[in-house]
């Protein structure tokens, strides 16, 4: 595994929680918490309550205690609101700390006319030439035109391992600030300096571009709108009050603090608090999983995803076809088949050829042979001859694509069995590959080479399926083969001998037929399509073309990751579902707590309403502003991390979280606010 | 939305041709060839001349007849004035006017003991209400007996006989009609 | 709380159930301009009114141009009628030789406005006021013209989920003729007749002059009176030929014709809920805003009966009986009709305030606290528990939009509703009618319980706003909330105590049922809209089921939660209040 760029921290850590305090407080400033409109307005009510306060206290009016201790915990429900947010944020800054601190200016070695200036990197325009050589940091984002070399990416990745970056293909992309370890390359730079993709990165975790997403905007109306609503409540409250004062000829209206009071725990504040932290730790969580979105509706879109194009090999399959079987020919022994394939393999340095030797040796005991001695010499495969085999003792040991070696063997006047087509074929229709194996113009027979779906793979795709994720496999298999695969892997559909421009066609389709897809891809040839698709998610070993193309950038280069790129962007959005719909459900015990307080003096018979036996009117009111404040603060890590999630179809989960944040937001205030009281009792508070 | 305008002053004038001025009429011929009495109030006549509607309830305070409910429509039972008292349940005037009502109406029918049936004191939605329950009724017959000097039985079994039962037996409620009932009480009793 | 008054409950909501399909399927029929058995008849008709009135039938209307259109016809609704009060004096069928001076131009506004926005508030007493001319060609007219246009924008939101990337959402000239001459019309004619056999009148006679037994006179007032109650039931309207609204003997006189009115005023809702299945191919999406509906409508249906039932303990110790036997309903009668009873009254009560239809059999000012909070409920939750002819179904899907995009959220997915995603533009158009509404109600409830004026100010002669009250204490609270509550619910039944014929309260109220009219019916063809131009998703085992018990539950909880939590507040200090109190044995 690699190391995480960005380590799950734990949720508090000492430095980001300081600086989180300091931010929480910044944020104060109305002008940036305009933004909000619910904690907006609880700053409005606790300004309005501490002016309010200090006229008590010029004229030294009775009940400032409580005046005060109301107005006190309205500040602290606006604080604890910025806080979540500040915190979110923070733990997105210390990311951008570590990663600034790689981007020192370095010197770049620009091409000019033949000739090599030593400029600042922070000079270079896009268009540069530049060289870089071992040793150096490469001093911007850039396309390799020219040499091949070793890169260290850790600064970026994480992975200690260096990469190969060349010319031409799609490993040609090279990132500023990591560093060359061996030879040269040229690089045309692409981007300007602070547009670079360490910046880029930068300004993404640190959230300074962080717009607000299309259901995050939609959400944010939903609770602006209740706010008002209860505004209009509250506000009429007053009048109400004064015709039953009249009506009953006793009481008094209630004090402009407590209808504050009333309605900063009737307004969405839990919600409206948590909403903006956990969008950004939505965004943290997936830079956990060492991807970089480049926006949050990227995240929200993951989480919408309806069809994942699933590239087959390196994603569904292990990535290498291995040996399983070995298919003779009549008249040939299986073992004399092995030995020979095993010969022709021995200095085949490929995944597949060492497959062969280990699958001969697990089943006849061959032993890898030392040949040097049999003056072997050895044939490596070539684009021409379609083989690949060893000459040794006058044996003359091949295999490859059975019309290659097919051809080979009747060059020599060798005959071919007719058995042969029909084992190849068989082989095809499994899923498998055939690799034809001859000894001069005799044919032995046949290598059954298969792709192994990766372990656990089946069951991901049952998971997907049961959120309602159809799984496509792309592959430029043909499709007996593809079939085969498709059926063993469990995907629910598969795109045979695709083309980038058949990938590009399948996503329309998708599109046009109201589906959101998500795929990978990494060449510059799948760029179009990455662009197409709603969620994209690039490779970082991939070109700087597929890189721009996508919306999401995997540094790990694990094309499995997309699966948890949507698991992270449902739970995001079932995260604001449940903290809304919580939010929503405590206004009914606050009202149990305040309305009969407020209207006690008018109305005592009210106190039947007092459901939970709150010890005075002001008891209940401070106790219901105090659970009203702190159940932000305990909300925090379930903001941040998320609220539980597996994947199950929508029906059980609706069920399970309208049990948990619908009911349990209906009832937990109950004992807690009567919690509250009682502790506020207890220390004499009131 | 301005080249709205003309087609909806159109529809509009269209629209209150057919349904304000056609379908009423069309009702009303129908109704008056088919349902001609029910449609024309259904008013019952004695020797020619129209004495009241069997669906509209009319002020009884003779001891003789049967009395109808207390009534808010204007003076009592005035159909210019349909209406019930719109006295809410914690209304003082409320709670007097049927501890006086319930003091009359003990103090008319000395016979009767115990609560009042609710509809004997407590005002009809309509004013106009044609019906007292079988409770009322039973309540009030010794005293109509004994105006008419018959025997009570002979009222019960008036009484009895002018009983509406639930309409198919479940809908609404048992129930006398009063201008009825006291117009068979003039024919079939007499006064005395 | 006897047997037969939960029967009548339960055959009442079993007929309901009955006639839902096949209504509805008929409905989907009409508006979909397919050929019903009704063609023969009137399809010329149909044409001919889409002549005379210069209309295209085919042509298609984006969402703008349909509000367009149904904000320039009611407004020429209200120009009519508002000059045909005013002028009545000029018109034939006035036998009682009513004039302008009956009334006054803020009462004029007030009814011109009532009728227009189906609301039928009556701050007038019908008999005494209007002449027939005016009851039918103007009331009677817009009792169609208002339910109509209720169903054409509940048919245009509903294509708006079920198009697929379309402009258009319909015509809203076609839809309200289709309406108004293959819905309102046939049934209503029957019903009329119906009515007639029963007993309701239906003649252009002066008032009958009768001599009484006991040598009295009375005047029976006469009109066309059924042609006008039908319509008034079938449009959810609810504007009484006379002041005592269905509980006068000459509109409903026997409990036959009351049941019949009770399905008559919930048969376009409960039908309209099938058609919303079948237009977006899905019948039981349909069936579940019916149980939405239901489960909000037989427990409010029972608390009110049962609360009228157990009476009212301040008159059982004034020596009333309470409890019912074989001989008496018992319970609460103040202000209910005895061939009605106890039953058959709280289920009007919460039909019609469920309905926002408005008419009464009983006087809802009279009732127990809790008796009277069920209506008062009902208008609260913007008229959604079955609700008005095309205004339930729209109204219900407005929260459906809510409670989908709260609780599609915890299933982790963009919500959808009928494979259509909700997104800020529908949230906010259902916050914004959710927000005047409650703003409507909630400031001129407020303004009311303070307004001081001095007394015989013209604004309101009666000098301050609760100078207008029958009742005192919480109850007189309740009053103003009742008023406020069933004008911006476009309701229209009254807490009747209230004297609301005054400028103040004719023109507040009038405010009040036009926002509760147009800032519903335009944010969601706005809504319908932004919907029509969506693309039908497909569902997936991802996609929030919206037609299992779990929605109905959620959809019914949002309704009570979101609907009506701003008003929990103002309830306390009414009729909750009152409750207590009225056990208390206090009186005001």
């Amino acid at each position: 595994m690699p190391k995480k760029m960005a380590r799950s921290r734990p949720l508090f850590d000492r430095q980001i929680l300081g600086r989180a305090l300091t931010d929480a407080l910044r944020k104060l400033n109305p002008l940036s918490l305009f933004r909000n409109p619910v904690i907006f307005v609880v700053e409005i009510g606790a300004v309005l309550t501490t002016l309010l306060l200090a006229r008590d206290l010029a004229i030294s009016a009775p009940g400032a205690g409580f005046a005060l201790q109301i107005n006190l915990w309205l500040w602290f429900t606006v604080l604890f609101a910025n806080s979540a947010e500040a915190l979110a944020e923070a733990r997105g800054k210390a990311q951008a700390d570590s990663l600034r601190k790689t981007r020192t200016d370095s010197i770049a070695k620009r091409l000019a006319g033949g000739r090599v200036e030593r400029v600042p990197s922070s000079q270079l325009r896009a268009g540069d030439l530049v060289l870089v050589e071992a040793g150096d940091l490469i001093p911007g984002d850039g396309e390799v035109v020219d040499g091949i070399a070793t890169v260290d990416e850790s600064v970026i990745t994480g992975e200690s391992a260096p990469v190969i970056r060349e010319s031409g293909g799609d490993r040609s992309a090279v990132t500023g600030g990591t560093k060359v370890l061996s030879d040269w390359i040229r690089v045309r730079i692409v981007s300007n300096p602070g547009e670079t993709f360490l910046d880029r990165m930068i300004a993404l975790v640190e959230g300074a571009r962080r717009q607000k997403t299309p259901n995050e905007i939609a959400l944010n109306i939903l609770i602006a709108g209740l706010t008002a609503i209860f505004l209009l409540a509250v506000a009429t409250l007053a009048p109400f009050a004064e015709y039953s004062i009249a009506a009953a000829g006793a009481g008094s209206v209630p004090s402009t603090t407590v209808l504050v009071a009333l309605l900063v725990c009737l307004i969405p504040t839990t919600i409206g608090g948590l909403l903006s932290a956990i969008g950004i730790a939505g965004m943290d969580r997936v830079m956990q999983h060492n991807v970089l979105a480049m926006s949050g509706k990227a995240v929200e879109a993951a989480g919408d995803v309806n069809s994942l194009l699933l590239d087959k090999t390196g994603t569904i399959t292990m990535g290498d076809r291995q040996a399983v079987e070995f298919l003779p020919v009549a008249g040939v022994s299986e073992r004399d088949l092995a030995d020979a394939a095993q010969l022709s393999s021995l200095a085949d340095e490929t995944p597949e050829g060492r497959s062969v030797v280990v699958l001969a040796k697990q089943k006849y005991n061959l032993r890898g042979r030392e040949v040097g001695e049999h003056n072997a010499v050895f044939i490596p495969f070539s684009a021409y001859s379609r083989m690949s085999g060893v000459d040794l003792d006058g044996r003359r040991l091949r295999k490859g694509a059975s019309d290659a070696i097919g051809a080979f063997v009747r060059e020599r006047g060798g005959r071919i069995p007719q058995e042969f087509a029909e084992i190849s074929e068989r082989i095809s229709r499994g899923g498998g590959t055939p690799l034809a194996v001859a000894d001069g113009g005799k044919v032995l027979g046949f290598i059954h080479l298969k792709d192994i779906v990766k372990g656990g793979m089946p069951q991901r795709i049952g998971h997907l399926r049961k959120m309602g994720i159809r799984t496509v496999m792309i592959t430029g298999d043909n499709p007996l083969t593809a079939a085969a695969i498709a059926i063993e892997a469990g995907v629910d559909d598969f795109l045979a001998q695709a083309t980038p421009r058949d990938k590009l066609d399948y996503i329309r389709r998708e599109q046009a037929e109201g589906r959101l897809v998500a795929m990978t891809g990494d060449g510059t040839n799948d760029a179009p399509a990455l662009a197409q698709a709603d969620v994209g998610l690039a490779m970082n070993t991939g070109t700087m073309a597929a890189k721009e193309a996508g919306n999401m950038v995997d540094l790990d280069s694990n094309p499995t990751k997309l699966i948890e790129v949507v698991a992270i962007g449902k739970q995001l959005l079932i995260t604001r579902g449940a903290l809304t719909t919580f939010s929503i459900a405590n206004d009914v015990a606050k009202y149990f707590a305040i309305i009969p307080a407020m209207f006690m003096t008018a109305y005592p018979v009210l106190g039947k309403l007092n459901v939970m036996g709150l010890a005075t009117p002001q008891s209940a009111v401070l106790s219901a502003v105090i659970f009203n404040a702190l159940i932000i603060v305990a909300l925090v890590p379930l903001a941040l991390r998320g609220v539980r999630y597996r994947p199950s179809a929508a029906a059980p989960l609706l069920r399970r979280n309208l049990l948990v944040y619908g009911l349990g937001g209906l009832v937990v205030p109950f004992p807690g606010i009567w919690a509250i009281d009682r502790l506020l009792v207890l220390m004499g508070l009131v | 939305m301005r080249q709205q305008l003309i087609p909806a002053l159109r529809m509009t004038l269209v629209l209150t041709v057919a349904t304000g001025l056609v379908y009423p009429a069309l009702v009303t011929g129908l109704a008056q060839i088919l349902f001609r009495d029910q449609a024309n109030g259904s008013l019952i006549r004695k020797n020619g001349r129209a004495v009241g509607s069997s669906l509209i309830g009319q002020q009884f305070t003779r001891p003789e007849y049967f009395h109808p409910r207390p009534s808010a429509a204007g003076r009592g039972y005035d159909p210019l004035a349909s209406g019930g008292s719109n006295l809410g349940p914690t209304s003082s005037r409320l709670t007097v006017r049927v501890r006086e009502s319930v003091r009359r109406y003990r103090a008319e029918n000395p016979q009767f003991s115990g609560d009042v049936p609710p509809d004997a004191v407590l005002a009809s939605a309509s004013g106009l209400d044609p019906h007292i329950t079988p409770a009322n009724a039973e309540a009030q017959a010794p005293r109509v007996a004994k105006a008419r000097g018959v025997e009570p039985d002979r009222i019960r079994a008036l009484i009895h006989r002018h009983l509406e039962g639930r309409d198919l037996g479940l809908l609404g409620e048992p129930r006398i009609n009063v201008l009825v009932l006291n117009l068979a009480l003039d024919e079939t009793v007499g006064s005395r | 709380m006897t047997e037969t008054g939960f029967l009548q409950i339960a055959v009442y909501f079993l007929a309901i159930l009955l006639v839902t399909r096949p209504l509805g399927a008929f409905l989907a029929y009409v508006f979909a301009g397919r050929r019903t058995f009704l063609h023969p008849l009137l399809r010329p008709v149909e044409r001919l009114i889409y002549r005379l009135s210069g209309i295209r039938e085919d042509a298609e209307q984006r969402w703008t141009g349909y509000a367009g259109a149904l904000l320039a016809f009611s407004l020429f609704s209200f120009l009519v009628l508002y000059l045909l009060q005013r002028l009545q004096g000029w018109f034939p069928f006035n036998p009682q030789a009513f004039g302008a001076g009956n009334v006054t131009p803020d009462l004029a506004f007030n009814t011109a406005v009532s009728f227009m926005t189906n609301t039928d508030w009556q701050a007038y007493s019908g008999e005494a006021t209007l002449s027939y001319f005016v009851q039918m060609a103007g009331l009677t007219v817009q009792n169609f013209a208002s339910a109509a246009a209720g169903m054409a924008v509940a048919i245009a939101l509903i294509r708006g989920f079920a198009c697929e990337r379309a402009g258009a959402i319909g015509n809203f000239w076609v839809d309200l003729t289709r309406a108004t001459v293959y819905v309102l019309l046939p049934i209503s004619l029957v019903a009329a007749l119906f009515l007639c056999s029963q007993g309701v009148i239906q003649n252009w006679l002066p008032y009958a002059q009768v001599q009484t037994l006991e040598g009295g006179t009375q005047i029976i007032p006469q009109g066309p009176v059924a042609s006008q109650e039908a319509i008034k039931e079938l449009g959810t309207n609810g504007g009484g030929f006379f002041n005592a609204n269905s509980a006068h003997p000459y509109e409903n006189p026997t409990p036959l014709t009351n049941f019949v009115e009770m399905l008559l005023i919930f048969m376009i809702p409960a039908g309209l809920t099938y058609t919303f299945g079948k237009m977006v191919g899905d019948t039981r999406q349909g069936w579940a805003i019916f149980a939405a509906m239901s489960i909000l409508f037989l427990p409010g249906a029972f608390t009110a009966y049962i609360s009228e039932q157990s009476g009212n303990p301040i008159l059982a110790a004034s020596g009333v009986q309470q409890s019912p036997s074989n001989l008496h309903p018992g319970g609460n009668m103040e202000g209910k009709e005895v061939r009605f009873g106890i039953a058959a009254s709280a289920l009007f009560a919460t039909i019609t305030t469920g309905a926002s239809c408005g008419a009464v059999n009983s006087m809802h000012d009279s009732y127990t606290p809790i008796g009277g909070l069920v209506p008062i409920f009902n208008m609260l939750t913007n008229e959604v528990i079955f609700g008005g002819a095309g205004a339930g179904l729209y109204g219900m899907l407005l929260f459906a939009i809510l409670a989908v995009f709260i609780a599609g959220l915890m299933v982790g997915r963009t919500p959808e509703y009928i494979g259509k995603k909700i997104e800020g533009k529908e949230v906010k158009m259902a916050m914004l009618a959710l927000i005047a509404t409650a703003a409507s109600v909630l400031l001129f409830t407020g303004a009311s319980g303070v307004l001081d004026l001095a007394e015989g100010s013209y604004i309101n002669p009666p000098g301050p706003a609760t100078g207008n009250l029958n009742n005192q204490g919480p109850h007189g609270l309740s009053e103003i909330l009742y008023a406020y509550a069933s004008g911006t619910g476009n309701n229209g039944s009254a807490f009747a105590g209230l004297n609301a014929n005054t400028p103040w309260y004719n023109l507040t109220i009038g405010l009040a049922m036009l926002i509760g009219r147009f800032f519903i019916i335009v944010p969601l063809l706005a809504a319908a809209g932004s919907l029509a131009g969506k693309r039908r998703l497909p569902a997936s085992s991802g996609t929030l089921p919206t037609h299992g018990p779990l929605f109905v539950t959620l959809l019914a909880g949002t309704v009570v939660i979101v609907g009506a939590l701003a008003f929990f507040p103002a309830l306390s200090l009414g009729p909750i209040v009152e409750h207590f109190l009225m056990h208390e044995m206090r009186v005001f």
